[in-house]
């Protein structure tokens, strides 16, 4: 059996067993890696209003609008075996209608290669805060927190959390008509 | 000129190892039907792998990426992660991210989802009226990511014809291949 195809066949199957061999030594080098780093987050203005919510029912929800710093230095979590980071800064809170509300205000793709020393004053929001209902105005903890989802060039998807959260509280009174922050 | 060498090969086999090449192709169908069946017990999935079909969630994941997903009922959804769901009248599962969540005091759970390249949230893909999606639409959570692999069975997809040739060479070589 030396005929053209069958070394082809060898050859090929050969190299696929390489590369999946490497492939997964890849993935093992980097699994033990907790993806760990302190985050620092502040919260500089805080409205509520109630609006219609366009996007769902048309009834008046609570929309918040916030704006906050951010720092983080995520440099050391890349290696060799890291895409991209898909950073995320969430708002946890607890209403009389849900037990828990998480909504993401912001995010940011990290590719290898990229900046990923984040020094943001006064960012605005990306997505609307709209809640679920009327829980927002006089909620005394609302929790922010920076995470990631690491996607490798192979291997598993973790979500961490940073190290350093901001709590902070709406204010009692609704903001009237078109004032914006 | 064809060479039809090879039908020599099946004319040379006695009884025997014919019915020996035909069992040697059922267990290969069957284990890899067991592997597949096996998985989705344990990942508690009901498609425990899945190809990446278009570039929403870009740079992610490609076209041809292959995810492995769980999808265990007591693991609760959150925030950022990026679920697999199908939606009433489409046949082929989406995989976005969850970019908002409301759980009640019972437990039950809606959320919205919207991919990484998105510009937009995904109630325009979501079924006419839909808010919201729910704990029964969904199909896995993304937990393991391979790249490219899955590109042959988009191949398979885009080119019917490539599919059918895959299948018979590889069936013709199982039965009349001899060790």
């Amino acid at each position: 059996m030396n005929t053209v195809l069958s070394r082809a066949n060898t050859i090929f199957a050969f190299t696929l067993s390489v590369m999946a061999g490497l492939t997964f030594c890849c993935f093992l080098t980097t699994s033990m890696n907790d993806h760990l780093s302190p985050i620092k987050i502040d919260v500089n203005k805080i409205i509520v209003k109630n609006v219609q919510d366009f996007s769902t029912t048309r009834d008046k929800n609570d929309l918040g609008f916030i704006t906050f710093d951010l720092q983080a230095d995520l440099q050391h979590l890349f290696n060799w075996n890291m895409k991209q980071l898909f950073l995320y800064l969430t708002a946890e809170y607890t209403t009389p209608n849900n037990k828990l509300n998480q909504v993401v205000l912001w995010d940011k793709i990290i590719r290898r290669g990229e900046n990923a020393r984040l020094d943001y004053r006064s960012l605005h929001s990306k997505y609307y805060f709209f809640d679920d209902g009327k829980g927002l105005r006089g909620n005394q903890n609302v929790t922010l927190t920076l995470s990631w989802n690491v996607i490798p060039n192979a291997g598993t998807l973790p979500r961490i959390s940073g190290v350093g959260s901001k709590t902070f509280q709406f204010p009692d009174e609704y903001t009237p008509g078109n004032a914006r922050i | 000129m064809m060479d039809f060498g090879f039908l020599d090969d099946v004319r040379r086999m006695n009884k025997r190892q014919l019915y020996y090449q035909v069992l040697n192709f059922a267990m290969i169908v069957s284990s890899a039907l067991m592997i597949w069946k096996g998985l989705m017990v344990v990942t508690g999935s009901e498609s425990p792998i899945v190809v990446v079909l278009s570039g929403s969630m870009e740079p992610a994941f490609h076209r041809g990426d292959l995810l492995f997903l769980t999808n265990y009922q007591e693991d609760p959804i959150r925030v950022g992660e990026i679920v697999v769901f199908k939606v009433e009248g489409r046949d082929i599962p989406i995989v976005h991210r969850v970019i908002k969540l409301h759980e009640k005091e019972d437990g039950t759970v809606k959320f919205l989802t919207k991919g990484d390249n998105n510009s937009v949230d995904d109630r325009g893909l979501y079924a006419p009226g839909q808010l919201w999606l729910h704990r029964k639409d969904v199909v896995g959570r993304a937990r393991g990511f391979v790249p490219y692999v899955g590109i042959v069975t988009i191949l398979m997809n885009d080119y019917p014809k490539f599919k059918y040739a895959i299948l018979a060479c590889l069936g013709a070589f199982v039965l009349i291949h001899r060790e």
